[in-house]
């Protein structure tokens, strides 16, 4: 039951899915429908399993005074205050007392995960009470604040000015940023391990200085290079790249067919 | 230590200085290089060209902010010329923080289109873009190859509601539309693998004219597609980028970054070859002492 | 630009250049934006997967009767089972009943395997195949329009992509060792696989690139904005801003650079 079912389940779920192909019925339509509308839901559940994860990452982090502890702070905050974003909206123009209600829930958070951190049992309870005044507060601007409200039914937190602002002028620099990084290491490396040994590498490194040049308007002859770059992306590198789809699409149905068979099994784990 | 071999020993960090040094200097130097297009991303420019007004183009985001460099001008550039051809947009956005892109790009696009502007010769009117009559936001939902597969069948199976929360059959643009057989193509501006499972789970299923615009890391993977004709067209890179703008003659980011883009090739090029000559240098001097 | 927004971009300025910061050495500048980031991004994705996701595909139609019992009025009551099959999924952190989540992750296997196997074959083998083995274009061997290397429809291109992909398809038989004309093929394999591996490397270069372009862009907005006297919403504050920054960056520049060297003289 623990194990055997799982696998049942796959292989029947699997065959159908196979003879749904080939077999568009109308029947068969309607229950590839009906699945395909339970996984969005499903999958979602699935989803959520990581941001608990990194809920509870951050929180043991801070409980257990671990490395760079104090910067789990800063994560539980931009994750609370994101949440936040999301589901509440300005009534109208003026903020209110949004931005004090948002500082005593942050307060309110930092004291529970003080309180848990805290060694002595007065420690904690000076923590405990901490929290339980900033919550309070909390709770008594928020129902007495009409400036602003929670909309947990409709969008309305998605247009939250603060929360496109923490998403255009955090997320996005951030993230992008960090992939920006690459460009040093890439000319770091270039310089330091990309070396014509043998033929081989020769060839890697001709073709990869074709492409880099393809659009250089002042090498003799670019309209050439222009054309040979193209031509070598077209012709020896669709022929390369073809060997390889090939071969992964190969690969890839062997392997989901191992596992609608069941011979796969490692995705389900121990136990 | 000869020459060679203190090249060789170099701290990386002056590698990354100098590089810095070259782009921020290029940046600001004043000069344009031509932009030669090329058959790929011609293709997506001449379909979309050739498209009459009301027709349906999907716009997929499926990027997240790391490839936002080189994606987000091609987006920018295909909505764009969409509206300025007074064609509709469904867009959806697959990655995770797709969302907030196209949102951004929504609003930043709305500003942009109610100037008058001059494209190719031909004057374009500005004009207010208008949620659920020009264009139908449909948001995220997890796990892409089911999704493409579900808005094969009806986008109303994954997506009841649009990103807002306005059920689909509310919007006037949607009605009549129910999946890809409603829309002229597909465009899927992508960041990852998510370009995989619209070729085979949309394109190879459906039958539609995909189109792609890919970062440059993926590029070169997806010529195979485009060569068996599964992809009709595709822009590479800012490169793609540039060409896309080039042709129709708007201008932004992604021509404004070409020039730096070949200064910054130039000096890892120089990189390379000063570490090929470092390397022959140790290869004739092993020889020479009988190594 | 007005004042908030540019407070806004400012704070993007700073923390582009935290993460820029990682390039001379670990620091706290860069664990903050790093830590910042994570929390953030998770928020964000809370928010999407409740309203784009749950909200609209599970609780709408859950509720579209009396909210108060939710699924007994509902015209779709059975939204319910895969919203049971969703939290079960949750039992993955019990010791005890974590064998219970894999049933809801066997019907997501099934069907997504399910569906790959014909799908996959037919896109990444079958039409790639089919598109191997195009007829040649015998009339235009050498290039249309007379002797072109360079043209991409001509028999000559055609048969290289017929013998590139075929000897690549074979470097990748490991079951046969690679020798004699096996070998030689396989050789002729690899040489193809390494000029398409160099003109990946060639796009992944022009990629990296661009994204240090992209910043330098957006800082450069962001100064910009610091110093155009056209805008009507334009005053004094922007400019204290804008020197706070960038005294800031260059002070703490000056002081690691200092620190660093200072360090090298007393070991050295």
């Amino acid at each position: 039951m623990k194990r055997q079912l799982p696998f049942v389940l796959v292989f029947i779920f699997g065959v159908f899915m196979v003879f749904q192909y080939f077999a568009p019925h109308e029947k068969s339509e309607r229950i590839y429908e009906f699945f395909l509308d339970w996984i969005y839901i499903i999958g979602t559940f699935a989803l959520a399993l990581g941001i608990w994860s990194l809920f509870r990452v951050s929180v043991d982090k801070i409980k257990n005074h671990k490395e760079a502890w104090r910067y789990s702070y800063v994560t539980l905050a931009g994750l609370y205050l994101m949440i936040a974003f999301g589901f509440t909206q300005r009534v109208g123009e003026p903020w209110g007392w949004y931005f004090v209600w948002l500082l005593l829930s942050l307060v309110c958070l930092g004291s529970v995960m003080q309180a848990r951190a805290a060694t002595s049992t007065g420690q904690k309870k000076k923590y405990a009470a901490a929290a339980l005044v900033a919550l309070a507060l909390a709770v008594v601007v928020a129902l007495l604040d009409d400036a602003w409200a929670f909309y947990f039914y409709t969008a309305e937190g998605l247009e939250n000015s603060m929360f496109r602002v923490f998403f255009d002028y955090i997320l996005i620099p951030i993230l992008a940023t960090m992939f920006s990084l690459l460009a040093f290491f890439i000319a770091s490396a270039a310089y330091r391990s990309f070396r014509a040994r043998n033929v081989l590498a020769s060839l890697l490194l001709v073709a990869a200085l074709l492409v880099m040049m393809r659009f250089n308007p002042w090498i003799p002859g670019a309209e050439q290079v222009a054309r040979a770059s193209n031509w070598l992306m077209n012709v020896p590198n669709l022929a390369a790249q073809r060997a390889i789809v090939v071969g992964v699409g190969l690969g890839m149905v062997a392997t989901a067919l191992k596992v609608v068979l069941g011979i796969e099994r490692g995705y389900m784990g121990k136990g | 230590m000869s020459v060679s071999e203190k090249l060789m020993r170099l701290d990386r960090r002056w590698v990354f200085l100098l590089l810095i040094v070259v782009c921020v200097f290029t940046f600001y130097a004043d000069f344009q290089i031509p932009i030669l297009t090329e058959p790929e991303s011609e293709a997506i420019y001449e379909f979309i060209d050739s498209l009459p007004p009301g027709d349906i183009v999907f716009i997929a985001i499926d990027y997240d902010p790391n490839a936002w460099a080189e994606l987000h001008p091609m987006t920018f550039a295909i909505a764009e010329h969409c509206w300025r051809k007074n064609l509709r947009i469904i867009f959806t956005a697959l990655s995770q923080n797709g969302p907030g892109m196209a949102d951004q790009a929504i609003r930043d696009l709305s500003d942009s289109l109610k100037l008058d502007r001059v494209y190719n010769g031909v004057e374009f009117k500005g004009r207010e873009i208008v949620r659920g009559v020009d264009y139908t936001f449909l948001g995220y939902k997890p796990y892409y190859a089911l999704v493409i597969l579900g808005m094969g069948q009806d986008f109303r199976l994954p997506f009841p509601t649009d990103y807002y929360g306005t059920p689909l059959d509310s919007l006037p643009m949607m009605k009549g539309v129910f999946n890809y057989d409603q829309v002229a193509c597909v465009v899927s501006v992508s960041g990852g693998t998510i370009a995989d499972a619209w070729v085979s789970y949309g394109q190879g299923r459906f039958g539609f004219p995909l189109f792609f615009g890919l970062t440059g890391v993926m590029t070169a993977q997806y010529y195979p597609f485009l060569g068996s004709g599964q992809v009709s067209g595709l822009m590479g890179g800012l490169l793609g980028a540039a060409q896309y703008e080039e042709l129709a003659d708007n201008p932004g980011r992604a021509k404004e970054g070409m020039r730096v883009q070949l200064l910054a090739h130039i000096v890892i090029i120089v990189f390379i070859l000063l570490g090929n000559v470092g390397l022959f240098v140790s290869y004739r001097r092993k020889l020479k002492e009988g190594r | 630009m007005d004042f908030q927004t540019f407070l806004w971009t400012t704070f993007g300025v700073f923390v582009t250049l935290s993460i820029f910061s990682f390039l001379y050495k670990d620091n706290p500048f860069y664990k903050f934006a790093e830590h910042l980031v994570v929390g953030v991004s998770a928020g964000y994705f809370v928010i999407i997967l409740w309203h784009n996701s749950l909200k609209p595909n599970l609780f709408l139609r859950l509720a579209d009767g009396d909210w108060y019992f939710l699924w007994l009025n509902s015209s779709a009551p059975w939204y319910i089972i895969p919203a049971i099959l969703g939290a079960l999924m949750w039992t993955r952190f019990s010791k005890d009943y974590a064998w219970v989540s894999r049933w809801p992750m066997a019907m997501y296997i099934g069907i997504a395997t399910g569906m790959a196997i014909p799908l996959e074959m037919s896109n990444r083998v079958n039409k790639q195949l089919y598109a191997m083995m195009a007829d040649i274009n015998w009339e235009n061997f050498f290039g249309h329009g007379g002797f072109d290397l360079f043209d991409t429809l001509s028999g000559f291109s055609q048969v290289l992509i017929f013998v590139g992909t075929l000897t690549g398809l074979i470097y990748f038989f490991f079951s046969k060792a690679h020798t004699g004309l096996f070998g030689g093929m396989a050789r002729v394999g690899i040489c193809t696989l390494m000029i398409g591996f160099g003109a990946s490397f060639g796009f992944t270069v022009m990629a990296r690139i661009s994204l240090f372009i992209n910043r330098i862009q957006d800082v450069d907005v962001w100064r910009q904005a610091a110093f155009d006297s056209s805008n009507p919403g334009h005053h004094a504050g922007f400019y204290v801003v804008f020197w706070v920054l960038a005294l800031f960056v260059v002070g703490y520049t000056v002081y690691e650079v200092a620190s660093h060297l200072m360090r090298k003289q007393a070991a050295g």
